[in-house]
C-alpha cells in the first residue's frame, strides 16, 4: 500500500538519497557521542582506586529506589515533580526515538516486539509522555527565566550565571517532542486527506493538537512538515547526545552508574587510600588530595554527574552562613577543571597543579563542618564530606593547617584533649559527685559492666562537665554498673580525623582502643555523638556502643528510671537533632522519645528543618576552634528556627550543640526568652530518686 | 643561603602549671609536656620560607640532652635540611655564655650566612644571639619581625619596637637574628611529617668534637648560677570584693566613682 | 666590689625615659656606697636637654654627642661603650628593646658577666650579687647569683625599681666626652622607623580605660566591653592576644609592644596581668581587675578585684552604671 507521505528512508535531499545522510547522521553522532565519552574517562583511568563493586545487591536497591524511584526529589516538591515526570517521559520516550533513528534508512522499521497490541499501548503512552514532556519543559522554562528560584544563582566568585544551559537543553527537549510530534501528526493528516487509515493519536496529546492544527493543509505542505520535522529531530537529537557529556546534563546518561556507585554507609570515612591497609600507612609518598587526579574515579564520577541544583548548598550550614563552602561549586568547579584538562577535544592539559590555591581556597575547605546535609539532599547521590576530609589530608601533609587548629591540634597529641589540660585532670568532674554517685575508675584492675566514654569537651570544659555529671547520675539511678577510663582516655579523635589528621587519629583510636580492651567491659554508653560515631564507625573491635539516649527509653520502659512531671509546665520544648545522632546515625527517634518520657513536657518541632533536614549548631571538636569568615554564626541561625517553632526551651543531645547554642542564645540576644539544656540534665532533674 | 637556627627544647607553658619542685632546686618535671620553643619555631619556618625564595639550605642545632633531639627531629620534619645536637654531661649547667659559647664553636665548624634564634626561652633572657653574634664578631639585630634579602651581602630587617612601631635597619651578612613571634605562619608538622624523618641521621656533637677548654662550658664555667625556684609571697595585692554579683558591682561603683572612672 | 658603675639612659625627642630614674634607684640599692654615671649618647639640643635633666639624679654624666648616634643604633651604641668604659665596669641598662639589642653583645665584649631582665636584688657578697628573676612567662621566680668581679651588665625591668618622689636631687657634673667617641661604622645601619597604624582612638591620651584580654573569650564578646566603657564614659583597650587574634587594631594594644597609657583608672578585664602588659601602664593609675582565677597575678598589682566570670559580672556593672545614671 501506498504510504501516505515520502518516508524519510525513500526521499532524497538535494539530489542525495535520504537514507544515506540519515545513516551518517546517527554513525557521525553516535561515534562522536562514543569519542567524547572516550576523553571524559582519561582522567578516571588516572584517578584513585575506589571500593565500589561490593554489596550489590544493596546498590541494585539503591538504583531502584533513588534513580529509577527518584527517591530524593520530592524533598523540593514543584521541581521534584516535574523533574518526575520529565525523567519518566524520557525513560518512556526512549524505544521512539530508536525506532525514529532507523526509520531514516529502514523503512517503516518496528523495534521487536512493538508490532503488535503492545505497539498500540505503546503509542498511546508515547502520545501522552511527549506531551506532558512538553508541559514540564514549560513550567521549567518560566520557572528558570522568570521566577529564577535563589538556589540556582551563581554568586559573582563563581563566575557566570548558567540560566543559558538550563533554557538551552529546555530548548532542546522542546524541539525534540515538538519535532517528534510534528513528523507523526504530518503522517496522520496526510493519512486522513487521502482517505487511508489514520494511525490513532491520543486525545488532548501534542501530536493530537498538530493533527488538528494541520487538518486543513496541502499535501505538498504535510510534505514539507514530515520531511522537515524528521531531519529536524534527527539533527537535534544527536547533537543532544553529544551536549550532554558537555555539561550538567550529563547526569542524563550517568546518574544512574553513580547512584549505583553509591556510598552506602554514612557516618564512617573512607580509608586515606583504598587498599591501604591501617598498619601501612606510613609507606605512602602523599596523603590525601592535593591534585585533581589524587581524586578517586567515583569522586571524579561525581563532579561529572552534578546536576548544578544546588538542593546541597541550600542546605549547607556553612554556605547559610556566608563561609565561603558552596558545596554545589565544589562539584561544578571540580567539573569544569576536568573539564579544562581533559578536554574533548585538543590534547590533555599539562601537568597538575595543586588545587588549593587554584580552584579551591583553604578556608572553603576548612569550613565544613562535616554535617552531611548535603549528602542527604543530592538526587544524585554526590559526596562530599570525604573529599573534604581528602583535600584537609593533603592540606595537613603539606603543612597548610591554619593557626588556630595548630595548638589544638599539638595538644591532642601530647595531652589527648585539645585544651592541653592534664591527662590527670580528665575525671576532676567526678569530685563534686563524690558523695552521692561515686565515679568508679576502671584501673588499676578495678572493672564494670558498662564503660561511659566521656570524651574530651565533658571532660574538661566547666559548663560541660555538668552533662558527665547528669549522665553519671541517669546511669547510677538505673542502676548500671559503670565506670570510666579516667586519665587513660584520650580524645576520641572523630574531628582528628575529618580534619585530616589521619596519623594522629590513628594513635588516640589505638590508646583508646587499648584502654577500652584493657578495662574488661562489655559495652559501652556515650552521651557525647561524636565520640558515638567514633567508636562506632572509626574504631573497630570494640564492645557495642549506644547513646544514653538509647538507655534512658530502655530504663523508663522497664520501670528502672522514673521521672517527675516537667517542673515547668508553662515551657515549650523543642529538640534540635544533632548532625552525629541524626543524619549520620539515624537515631531520630530514640532521643525524642527520652525527652517525652517526662509526663506533662510539651514539646515542637522545627518543622521543615527537623529530622534529617536538621540544622548545624556549628560544628564540634576542632571546628570550636577553627576561627571561620562568616556573616553569622550557624548557632544563631538555629536558634532563630527554634523561636520561630514557638519554643522557649531547646533540648540538645550533644556537647558541642549545647556550646554553640548556648552561645548563640547570647549573641542573637535572647538571653532570657530562649535557654537550651542537655538532654541528660532535663532527665536529672526530673528524676525520682529513692533515698 | 646557608642558614642555622638555634633551637630549644622547653616544657609546655600554656596549660601547664608550673610548680616548684619540694626543696625548691627544680620545677616539677613529672607531668610537663616538652615541646620546641615557640620562637625557634618561629625562626625555623622564617629560615625555610628564605631558603625557598633563594636557595640554600637550612641546618637546625640544639644544646641538650638526648630528649632534645626530638626537637631537632621535629624542626626537620618542617623542612630544615639538616640537624646537629650538642649533647656533653660536661655541658651540664652552662650558663648562657657556656651555651652561647657551644654554639660558636659549632658555627666555627660550619660556613653560615645567616644565624637565627629564638628572641625569647623559658627563661626569658633573651640573650643567646646578642653572645653568639659577638663571639663570632659580627652583626646582631633582636626582636627581629620581618626580614628582607638585599642581596648576598646584606638583608633589610625590621625589629618590633615600643609603641607597636617597626625600626627598619639594613645589616650585612652574615649576622645574627633574633626572632620575634608573629613573624609569619608557621606550617603544620603532623605525625606524619615527624615519622618521615624518624630515620635521618642527626650527628651528635661533644666537647671532644667541639675542641673546647673546660672551664669554658657547663657549671664548671658558669658564671651565671640559678640559686632555687619559688613562688614569691604574695603580697597585700587587690582588695577583693565580696557578695553577691549586683553587691559588688555597687560596691565597685562608688569606688569607681571616688576615683574619677564614670563620667 | 671594683669596677665603676654606670647606667646607660634611654631618652625621646629631648626628654628622659622614666627608666633613667629607675636605675639611679637600683644603683643605689646595690651599691649604696658607689655613684653611679650617667651616659647618654646622641645628637643636638635634646641631647643637652637629656643631659640636664639626668644631672638630678645622678653625680656625673658622660655626654656622647655625634650624629651618628642621633638614631639609638645598639650596634653603633655597643662600639661606643666598649671603647669608653673602664675595665671590670659594672653597667645598669634598662631591659627594653634596646636593651635587649645591646646588653648580651655588650658583656661578651666587655669579657664580664650578663644578668637579663633582673626584678629585684638580693643582696651582693663580696663579689656575688644576688638576684632575683622570673621564667616561665613569669609563673615561678627565681635567686640567681653571678661573679662580677670582671664587671657586669646587668638589665633591669622597666618599673620595678620605683622611683621615691622626695629622693635628694643629685645636682650632677655633664662631662662632654665626645672626644672619645670612636670610628662608629657598624654592620648594621639605621633606615627609619615605620609608626604603628594610627587606629580610630588615641588610648594613650583618655584618662579612664575599659582593657580585655584571653578572658573575653571570643570577639563577639566585645561588645560587652563596649557596652561598660560607653556607660562609663571611657575607652576600650586590650592586651597582646586579643590583637594577635586580629579582635581589636594594635592601636589598642597596652603594654611594651604596644601603647603606653596613663589612665586615671583602668579596668582590667579578663586579663593575667602578665609584665609585658602591665608594662605599657604607667603612673599609679587606679586598676580595678576582674578575673574568674583566683590567683591571676593581676590582683597582685591591682587595687580592688572582682573574682567572677567577666562575661557574667560586667553586663551587671553596666546595668547598675546605667540605672544609677
Amino acid at each position: 500500500m501506498e504510504p501516505a507521505l515520502i518516508s524519510p528512508a525513500s526521499a532524497t535531499i538535494f539530489g542525495i538519497p535520504a537514507n544515506i545522510i540519515y545513516i551518517l547522521i546517527p554513525l557521525i553522532g553516535i561515534g562522536t557521542f562514543a569519542y567524547i565519552i572516550f576523553r571524559r574517562l582519561t582522567p578516571l583511568l588516572k584517578a584513585a582506586p575506589d571500593d565500589r563493586f561490593n554489596r550489590i545487591p544493596e546498590r541494585i536497591r539503591s538504583v531502584l529506589k533513588i534513580w529509577l524511584g527518584q527517591w530524593r526529589h520530592p524533598r523540593y516538591m514543584l521541581p521534584g515533580v516535574v523533574h518526575i515526570f520529565l525523567f519518566a517521559g524520557f525513560l518512556i520516550v526512549g524505544a521512539r526515538s530508536t525506532q525514529l533513528m532507523f526509520i531514516g534508512f529502514v523503512d517503516g522499521f518496528q523495534l521487536p516486539g512493538f508490532s503488535g497490541s503492545f505497539g498500540a499501548f505503546y503509542n498511546v503512552l508515547k502520545d501522552y509522555a511527549t506531551t506532558w514532556i512538553l508541559i514540564a519543559v514549560a513550567i521549567a522554562a518560566v520557572r528558570r527565566a522568570i521566577f529564577k528560584p535563589a538556589r540556582y544563582a551563581v554568586p559573582p566568585q563563581y563566575g557566570k550565571d548558567h540560566t543559558w544551559e538550563a533554557l538551552l537543553v529546555l530548548g532542546l527537549i522542546a524541539a525534540l517532542v515538538i519535532s517528534e510530534s510534528l513528523f507523526e501528526a504530518s503522517l496522520v493528516a496526510a493519512q486522513t486527506h487521502k482517505g487511508l487509515h489514520a494511525e490513532y493519536t491520543a486525545p488532548v496529546t501534542l501530536v493530537w493538537f498538530f493533527k488538528h492544527l494541520l487538518s486543513g493543509s496541502s499535501l505538498a505542505a504535510l510534505q514539507g512538515v514530515h520531511s522537515v520535522s524528521y531531519f529536524i529531530h534527527e539533527i537535534t537529537f544527536f547533537f543532544f547526545l553529544c551536549f550532554l557529556p558537555m555539561g550538567k546534563h550529563f547526569h542524563v546518561i550517568i546518574s544512574i552508574f553513580n547512584v549505583f556507585f553509591m556510598r552506602l554507609d554514612r557516618g564512617n570515612v573512607k580509608p586515606v587510600r583504598y587498599g591501604i591497609d591501617d598498619d601501612k600507612l606510613d609507606d605512602l609518598e602523599s596523603f590525601g588530595v592535593k591534585v585533581f587526579e589524587d581524586f578517586t574515579w567515583k569522586h571524579m564520577l561525581d563532579f561529572y554527574t552534578c546536576v548544578d541544583c544546588g538542593r546541597c548548598s541550600d542546605h549547607c550550614p556553612a554556605n547559610a552562613a556566608g563561609r565561603p563552602l558552596s558545596p554545589r561549586f565544589i562539584s561544578i568547579k571540580g567539573r569544569d577543571y576536568a573539564f579544562k584538562h581533559y578536554p574533548w577535544i585538543g590534547s590533555n592539559g599539562g601537568p597538575s597543579k595543586p588545587l588549593i590555591g587554584d580552584i579551591y581556597s583553604e578556608d572553603e575547605i576548612w569550613s565544613c563542618t562535616t554535617c552531611g546535609a548535603c549528602e542527604q539532599e543530592c538526587p544524585v547521590t554526590i559526596e562530599y564530606i570525604d573529599k573534604m576530609v581528602d583535600l584537609r589530608r593533603g592540606m595537613v601533609d603539606e603543612g597548610l593547617v591554619p593557626q588556630s587548629l595548630q595548638k589544638p591540634l599539638s595538644a591532642l597529641e601530647k595531652r589527648g584533649n585539645p585544651w592541653g589540660k592534664m591527662e590527670k585532670k580528665r575525671a576532676d568532674w567526678t569530685k563534686d559527685l563524690a558523695e552521692e554517685t561515686p565515679v568508679k575508675i576502671l584501673e588499676k584492675g578495678k572493672t564494670a559492666a558498662t564503660l561511659y566514654f566521656v570524651d574530651s569537651i565533658s571532660s574538661f570544659d566547666d559548663r560541660m562537665q555538668a552533662i558527665a555529671r547528669a549522665t553519671a547520675r541517669i546511669l547510677n539511678a538505673a542502676g548500671i554498673d559503670f565506670g570510666i577510663l579516667g586519665k587513660a582516655e584520650k580524645d576520641s579523635g572523630h574531628e582528628v580525623r575529618r580534619f585530616g589528621e589521619e596519623m594522629l587519629f590513628q594513635d588516640l583510636k589505638d590508646q583508646n582502643t587499648d584502654a577500652i580492651l584493657n578495662s574488661g567491659v562489655e559495652n559501652i554508653v556515650t552521651a557525647d555523638p561524636h565520640a558515638y560515631n567514633a567508636l562506632n564507625k572509626d574504631y573497630s573491635g570494640l564492645p557495642p556502643v549506644e547513646h544514653i539516649s538509647q538507655t534512658i527509653v530502655r530504663n523508663v520502659k522497664a520501670g528502672k528510671i522514673r521521672l517527675k512531671p516537667v517542673a515547668d509546665t508553662g515551657k515549650t520544648y523543642v529538640y534540635h537533632d544533632p548532625c552525629y545522632l541524626g543524619r549520620h546515625n539515624s537515631l531520630y527517634d530514640d532521643p525524642r522519645a527520652a525527652v517525652d518520657t517526662i509526663p506533662g513536657l510539651n514539646r515542637v518541632e522545627m518543622a521543615g528543618n527537623c529530622r534529617d533536614r536538621s540544622f548545624c549548631c556549628g560544628g564540634g571538636g576542632l571546628m570550636l576552634f577553627y576561627e571561620p569568615e562568616e556573616e553569622q554564626r550557624m548557632g544563631v541561625i538555629r536558634v532563630e528556627m527554634a523561636k520561630k517553632a514557638g519554643a522557649d526551651v531547646i533540648v540538645t543531645a550533644c556537647p558541642f550543640c549545647l556550646v554553640n547554642i548556648e552561645d548563640a542564645i547570647k549573641v542573637a540576644g535572647l538571653e532570657g526568652e530562649m535557654e537550651a539544656i542537655d538532654l541528660c540534665e532535663l532527665i536529672e532533674q526530673h528524676l525520682i530518686i529513692e533515698d | 643561603m646557608e642558614i642555622l637556627v638555634c633551637v630549644k627544647r622547653v616544657p609546655d607553658t600554656a596549660e601547664n602549671e608550673i610548680e616548684v619542685a619540694g626543696d625548691g632546686s627544680d620545677i616539677e618535671r613529672d607531668d610537663l609536656v616538652y615541646s620546641v620553643n615557640e620562637w625557634d619555631n618561629y625562626a625555623v619556618e622564617e629560615a625555610i620560607q628564605i631558603v625557598d625564595k633563594v636557595g640554600g639550605s637550612v641546618t637546625v642545632i640544639s644544646v641538650g640532652d638526648e630528649e632534645a633531639e626530638e626537637v631537632v627531629r621535629r624542626e626537620m620534619a618542617m623542612g630544615a635540611n639538616h640537624g646537629i645536637l650538642l649533647s656533653d654531661d660536661a655541658f651540664e649547667g652552662s650558663d648562657g655564655k657556656g651555651i652561647a659559647t657551644l654554639l660558636k664553636a659549632a658555627v666555627d665548624k660550619g660556613n653560615y650566612d645567616l644565624i637565627l634564634t629564638g628572641a625569647l626561652a623559658d627563661d626569658g633572657a633573651g640573650q643567646i644571639g646578642g653572645m653568639l653574634a659577638a663571639m663570632l664578631d659580627v652583626p646582631y639585630a633582636s626582636v627581629v619581625n620581618s626580614i628582607e634579602t638585599l642581596d648576598d651581602k646584606k638583608l633589610k630587617v625590621g625589629r618590633e619596637i615600643e609603641g607597636g612601631n617597626q625600626e627598619m635597619s639594613e645589616i650585612d651578612l652574615p649576622c645574627v637574628l633574633s626572632i620575634q613571634t608573629g613573624i609569619n605562619e608557621p606550617r603544620y608538622v603532623g605525625i606524619r611529617g615527624i615519622r618521615k624523618v624518624a630515620s635521618v641521621e642527626i650527628p651528635v656533637w661533644g666537647a671532644a668534637d667541639l675542641g673546647l677548654a673546660a672551664d669554658s662550658m657547663g657549671a664548671a664555667g658558669a658564671r651565671v648560677k640559678r640559686l632555687d625556684y619559688f613562688l614569691p609571697e604574695l603580697g597585700e595585692g587587690a582588695e577583693i570584693l565580696e557578695g553577691s554579683m549586683e553587691e559588688v558591682a555597687e560596691k565597685l561603683i562608688d569606688l569607681l566613682k571616688a576615683k574619677g572612672g564614670i563620667k | 666590689m671594683t669596677g665603676q658603675v654606670f647606667a646607660y639612659i634611654r631618652h625621646k625627642e629631648g626628654k628622659a625615659d622614666d627608666s633613667a630614674q629607675e636605675l639611679a634607684v637600683a644603683a643605689g640599692k646595690i651599691f649604696p656606697d658607689a655613684s653611679p654615671t650617667a651616659i647618654v649618647s646622641g645628637a643636638g639640643s635634646d641631647l643637652d636637654a637629656v643631659c640636664s635633666e639626668v644631672a638630678a639624679a645622678y653625680k656625673e654624666v658622660w655626654k656622647f654627642d655625634n650624629e651618628a648616634l642621633a638614631y639609638p643604633n645598639a650596634e653603633a651604641i655597643r662600639k661606643l661603650l666598649v671603647n669608653v668604659l673602664p675595665q671590670d665596669a659594672v653597667v645598669l641598662v634598662a631591659h627594653d628593646t634596646f636593651g635587649m639589642d645591646l646588653s648580651p653583645g655588650l658583656s661578651i665584649k666587655l669579657d664580664s658577666v650578663f644578668i637579663s631582665d633582673v626584678v629585684a636584688f638580693d643582696g651582693l657578697e663580696g663579689d656575688t650579687l644576688k638576684v632575683i628573676r622570673q621564667e616561665f612567662s613569669g609563673q615561678v621566680s627565681t635567686h640567681s647569683s653571678c661573679d662580677i668581679s670582671a664587671g657586669a651588665v646587668i638589665n633591669i625591668r622597666p618599673g620595678v625599681f620605683q622611683v621615691e618622689e622626695s629622693g635628694a636631687a643629685a645636682d650632677g657634673q655633664v662631662v662632654d666626652k665626645s672626644g672619645d667617641i670612636p670610628d662608629l661604622t657598624v654592620g648594621r645601619r639605621f633606615l627609619e622607623v615605620v609608626e604603628a597604624e594610627v587606629g580610630d582612638v588615641d588610648i594613650t591620651k583618655e584618662d579612664v580605660l575599659v582593657s580585655v584580654g584571653r578572658g573575653i573569650e571570643d570577639e563577639d564578646n566585645i561588645e560587652i566591653a563596649d557596652e561598660l566603657a560607653e556607660a562609663m564614659g571611657a575607652v576600650v583597650s586590650c592586651s597582646r592576644p586579643i590583637v594577635d587574634a586580629k579582635w581589636l587594631e594594635k592601636s589598642r594594644q597596652v603594654g611594651t609592644s604596644g601603647q603606653t597609657v596613663k589612665p586615671k583608672v583602668y579596668l582590667a578585664l579578663g586579663i593575667s596581668g602578665s609584665f609585658q602588659h602591665l608594662g605599657g601602664l604607667k603612673g599609679n593609675p587606679y586598676i580595678v581587675a576582674v578575673n574568674k582565677n583566683p590567683k591571676a597575678p593581676i590582683f597582685q598589682v591591682a587595687d580592688v578585684g572582682v573574682v567572677q566570670d567577666l562575661l557574667e559580672f560586667v553586663p551587671v556593672l553596666t546595668e547598675k552604671i546605667q540605672e544609677s545614671k
